[in-house]
């Protein structure tokens, strides 16, 4: 490792951290290649540079573990890019875009939690219950 | 025989709660059998036990963790079994009759009776503090369940999860604690800390974590609040648990600890206050309550700071009076509650304002009720007397600091107990009910009326009896419990010589004192109304000690309400501000204490080799275009721009499969990319809210900044560290063990060929997944409207050429990895790149025409092979993945070595070829030569 490859490596990240932070599936994807190199380029630099590592009964090979790491690494990468595209298709497909929508089951979530507040607080009555109701929602949808 | 009486208690328990109501209220005689036959067990070791010589059973649990469960049945926890399985008997039979006319579910608390049982008695025959807390920790459980097993009553819910979350969060402590103490001792066995030399801040801190524990469990303030809640519990139930056994498992650990513990840090000194608090203001509150159940609730509570204060102090005078005590308050305070529920269930109410005397057949129960309050007031010659007696002689021999307040508390507390006794017999036998009836401060409920109530069965009065008459048995004739006691306190205290129990001790100074608490208590008694006018005006003050039920109740409302608002700011649906918070986080919390390692860093070269200059410049000029591009394929290119810069760095490093893949694996990528982006608007337009573009930077430049400084201080503390040198092992192992040259290749399919195995799969699931998504849009294939790729015979007929010899390659690649460059992955894509071209040709039609088979089939397939091969060496007896090579000389081409490494990466690469089909059949277009391709 030397601080050029770590400042390449840093740079990676940092591009592909910013472009895993927006709503265009598109650029989260790129984002995820870019990540995927710089961890790669961080595997293959901890281990001493060398030859490469086919036994010819010489010396000097290169360390050959972070380089089979990165080969899964990079071929995992690959299958992870394909079901993104696959996920940015289907969006496509369906809205005519690729924008990553907030979650609408978590919006309804914190909405439902707000409306139910009254109901799950614990009071003085010893009638109430401090748990979930197992009585039926009030608008069973 | 221990560990076989707990499966008794396991086994029995689950078949009654697997019978269900079948079995109605016969489940408690079923239940009777395995006490009565512990007991029996019990008596046949009685002998060795008196003699000092305890029963003891170790079972290995995790012996690489030194976990065991190990089992010590000594004189005290004899004595314990005895209350545990004695009172379990008069239990079972009691509820036979309580239980006259069963609801439903009423045989299940027959069952989690028992299995309540058998985790009481394990916890006191525990001999390890492990198998000691997961012991505790089941009785926490079953009585939860056993509280709330009228699940449709919200009352019976709240009160036992709050019994459970308090004593399940004093079990947690407690666990803490005991592991501190333990590692500071070197053991866990408690006989052994028994007689270790204890000392030292961890113990003190562990002490006090454990006595959390010790005081949830047994319902000291500020944590008892939950005792009289559990109260709504059928009345058996609470008989077992909330009074004889369950609550005495805190007094029976401090017990355990305190000859050890009493001088390490606080021990005494908390105990003293916090038990003599408890027992004075249980003991007032007591005296307060209408209802009977909830008085003996509010007296168990008293006693329980009583036994704890005693024990606590780690004197053996005192231990033994507190033995004495146990046996004295399981017998009373189970007669006790056994009668309140023979009136509850005869009469139809527990409240003493409405029980205004009684009818014919009655008597026996109204002396069973005053047999056992007079032990509880401590009179003569009750048990009851004989324990306060010891107690008090004990504290007034006591050397050690704080014995005088002992005996003060003791005093006051038993002048209470007096009164609040007494409260109990006026109730019962009616005389407060009348006066307060010709007051005309009764409740409206004129539908009870106690003097017409029906006389209990004999069989439902009769477990009540025996224990009355214990009380007298063990007050008037103290030699029968003499020699348990005894040996129960050398068990404890092995340096104790205890002095025999007697009823009369010759005329002292505890003498005096009892006599003092008679007269006091008497006083109290006579001047009842005044005492409860002035109980009245103290309300507030008494009131004002924090009861667990407003800490509880105000934790869960806390704990609620943030949990609401945390959610609502946390959970907000957006997946960028999602990824701002976790990508933060990891940059931050690695950062902060790998910027402290940075001073004394030894910093690396600025460069090693001049060929990275340029291949960095490249890397970082294609990822700032890959980010700031406003076109989706100029963003995909310069992705694959920096791929391939990777590909030559791979080069330069010395690692050809690496860079074989990467280039490969780069082709693929961009053409995938561009099949699916077309179909989208080449510019990408921006969707970010402006206040978040400042904070998604500085989120940015926090990781690019941790991943830097975490590069540096790595590549220094790999140097400074002597690391197993595996890669050279590797290196060396290649060609002997593994018969390849090719070491990344060997580790792939070979040494770590499982995670390979692991990879594919999720490669297989990937390939699935797209096909998944893609397919189902792309139904209408038939579509006339649709866009078919117009044919190029020449680029045809090159393609058809080259896909031929690309094959070749991958075909040599593949057989020629193991020990050249190469294997399933790099031939797999390098296929992949040949099915690229007859998609460039003839598009998806094409490909399936040069690949006759389904891509699922070639996808599974590959697996298939894969995993078959893993497997295959389990046949002949060897492991998962076991290496065997085979050289065979062929008669064309000469000696042919070949090893199961061959179709293992044979499966890899099936795998890659059907995921690169698979994206083809998702993506791709038709070739216009569609119609000679038939059905597919």
């Amino acid at each position: 490792m030397t601080i050029l490859l770590a400042l390449v490596a840093a740079i990676l990240f940092g591009c592909g951290s910013w472009l895993l932070m927006q709503r265009r599936l598109t650029r989260i994807i790129v984002g995820i290649g870019l990540l995927g190199h710089g961890a790669n380029l961080l595997l293959i630099t901890s281990g001493r540079s060398g030859r490469a590592p086919i036994i010819d009964g010489g010396g000097g090979y290169a360390d050959p573990l972070p380089q089979a790491l990165a080969l899964t690494a990079v071929v995992i990468t690959f299958g992870v890019t394909a079901f993104l595209l696959a996920l940015g298709f289907r969006s496509w497909q369906l809205t005519q875009d690729d924008r990553v929508e907030d979650d609408v089951e978590d919006r309804i979530i914190a909405a439902r939690r707000e409306r139910e507040a009254p109901s799950g607080d614990v009071d003085d009555d010893p009638e109430n219950t401090f748990g979930p109701d197992d009585e039926p929602a009030e608008n069973p949808t | 025989m221990i560990v076989t009486l707990l499966l008794l208690h396991l086994v029995v328990g689950a078949a009654i709660i697997g019978a269900g109501d079948r079995l109605g209220r016969r489940a408690f005689a079923v239940a009777a059998v395995v006490p009565i036959v512990v007991l029996l067990a019990l008596a046949a070791r009685m002998g060795d036990v008196l003699d000092g010589r305890p029963v003891v059973q170790d079972i290995e649990w995790i012996p690489q963790l030194g976990l065991e469960l190990g089992f010590r049945l000594d004189a005290l926890a004899a004595t314990m079994v005895l209350l545990v399985s004695g009172i379990g008997v008069l239990v079972c039979v009691y509820a036979l009759g309580y239980f006259s006319h069963p609801k439903p579910a009423t045989a299940r608390l027959a069952g989690l009776l028992t299995l309540f049982a058998g985790a009481m008695v394990g916890l006191v025959v525990s001999d390890h503090l492990v198998s000691l807390f997961v012991f505790w920790e089941l009785t926490s459980v079953t009585s939860y369940l056993l509280i709330g097993n009228d699940d449709r009553n919200p009352r019976a819910r709240d009160a036992a999860l709050s019994a459970i979350l308090i004593t399940g969060a004093g079990g947690l402590s407690m666990l803490a604690g005991l592991i501190m103490i333990g590692q500071s001792a070197g053991t866990y066995r408690l006989s052994e800390l028994v007689v270790a030399d204890l000392g030292g801040t961890q113990v003190a801190v562990g002490a006090v974590l454990v006595l959390v524990g010790a005081f949830t469990k047994s319902a000291q303030l500020p944590f008892a609040g939950w005792l009289p809640g559990a109260m709504v519990a059928p009345t058996p139930i609470s008989t077992y648990l909330h009074a004889a056994t369950m609550v005495k498992a805190g007094v029976y650990l401090v017990a355990r600890l305190s000859p050890a513990l009493a001088d390490v840090g606080v021990w005494r000194p908390l105990i003293l206050v916090v038990s003599s608090i408890t027992m004075l203001v249980g003991g007032w509150r007591a005296m307060r309550q209408f209802d009977l159940k909830l008085l003996l609730a509010y007296g168990t509570v008293s006693q329980l700071g009583f036994m704890i204060l005693v024990f606590g102090m780690g004197s053996y005078e005192l231990a033994q009076a507190g033995i004495v005590l146990l046996l004295a308050h399981g017998a009373f305070k189970a007669a006790l509650f056994m009668v309140v529920g023979i009136v509850d269930h005869q009469a139809g109410t527990r409240d003493i304002r409405l029980l205004r005397g009684w009818g014919p057949g009655w008597r026996p129960v109204t002396v069973i009720a005053v047999v056992a309050a007079a032990s509880m007031a401590g009179l003569p010659p009750l048990v009851g007397f004989i324990a306060k007696e010891k107690v008090l002689d004990g504290g007034l021999h006591g050397e050690f600091a704080g014995a005088g307040l002992l005996v003060t508390v003791v005093v006051v507390g038993s002048i209470l107990t007096f009164a609040y006794s007494a409260r109990f017999v006026l109730g019962v036998i009616g005389i407060t009910g009348r006066a307060i009836t010709a007051r005309g401060e009764a409740p409206d409920d004129t539908e009870v009326d106690s003097t017409a109530a029906v006389a209990p069965t004999f069989g439902f009065l009769a477990p009540a009896v025996v224990l009355a008459v214990l009380t007298i048995v063990m007050g008037v004739a103290p030699v029968t419990i003499d020699e348990l006691v005894r040996t129960a306190t050398v068990a404890l205290d092995p340096s104790a010589s205890p002095k025999t129990v007697k009823l009369w001790a010759g005329f002292n100074t505890a003498l005096l004192l009892s006599a003092v608490v008679i007269a006091a208590g008497a006083v109290l008694v006579v001047f009842r109304r005044r005492v409860a006018d002035g109980q009245r005006r103290f309300r507030t003050w008494i009131e004002a000690v924090p009861d667990a039920d407003t800490v509880f109740i105000g934790t869960v409302r806390g704990v609620t309400t943030f949990a609401k608002r945390t959610t609502r700011i946390v959970q907000n649906g957006s997946l960028p501000i999602y990824l701002m918070v976790v990508l933060g986080v990891a940059a931050l919390a690695p950062l902060v204490p790998a910027l402290g390692e940075l001073g004394g860093l030894d910093l690396p070269d600025v460069n090693g080799r001049w060929a990275h200059v340029p291949i960095a410049i490249v890397i970082v000029m294609a990822a700032g275009g890959a980010t700031v591009a406003r076109s989706r394929l100029a963003a995909a290119l310069m992705l694959g721009a920096v791929g391939f810069a990777m590909a030559v760095l791979y080069v330069v490093e010395g690692a050809p499969d690496l860079a074989l893949t990467q280039f490969a694996i780069e082709t693929l990528a961009t053409v995938l990319f561009v099949l699916v982006l077309r179909f989208l608007p080449s510019r990408i337009d921006e969707l970010t809210v402006a206040i978040i573009a400042p904070i998604r930077l500085a989120v940015s430049i926090a990781v690019g900044g941790a991943v830097f400084v975490l590069a540096l201080v790595a590549t220094s503390a790999r140097s400074d560290v002597a690391a197993p040198q595996i890669s050279d092992e590797m290196l060396e192992r290649s060609v002997p063990d593994a018969k390849g040259s090719n070491v990344v290749n060997v580790i792939l399919v070979d040494f770590r060929g499982l995670d390979t195995l692991g990879e594919i799969t999720v490669l297989l699931v990937a390939g699935l997944g797209v096909v998944a998504l893609a397919r189902v849009a792309r139904r209408r294939r038939s579509d006339p409207a649709h866009e078919l790729l117009e044919r190029l015979p020449l680029v045809d007929l090159f393609s058809r050429l080259l896909f031929g010899s690309i094959v070749v390659l991958a075909a040599y690649f593949l057989f020629a990895g193991h020990n050249q460059p190469g294997g399933g992955f790099v031939a797999g894509l390098t296929a992949g790149a040949a099915i690229s071209l007859r998609y460039v040709a003839g598009g998806a039609t094409a490909v399936r025409r040069s690949v006759p088979l389904q891509p699922w089939t070639v996808l599974g397939g590959g697996l298939a092979i894969a995993a078959g091969t893993a497997l295959v060496p389990l046949l002949t007896g060897g492991s998962i993945l076991e290496h065997a090579a085979w050289e065979a000389d062929l008669p064309v081409l000469g000696t042919v070595k070949t090893t199961s490494a061959l179709p293992f990466d044979i499966g890899v690469f099936l795998v890659v070829v059907g995921l690169v089909l698979m994206a083809y059949e998702a993506f791709g277009d038709e070739g216009s030569i569609i119609e000679e391709a038939g059905a597919t």
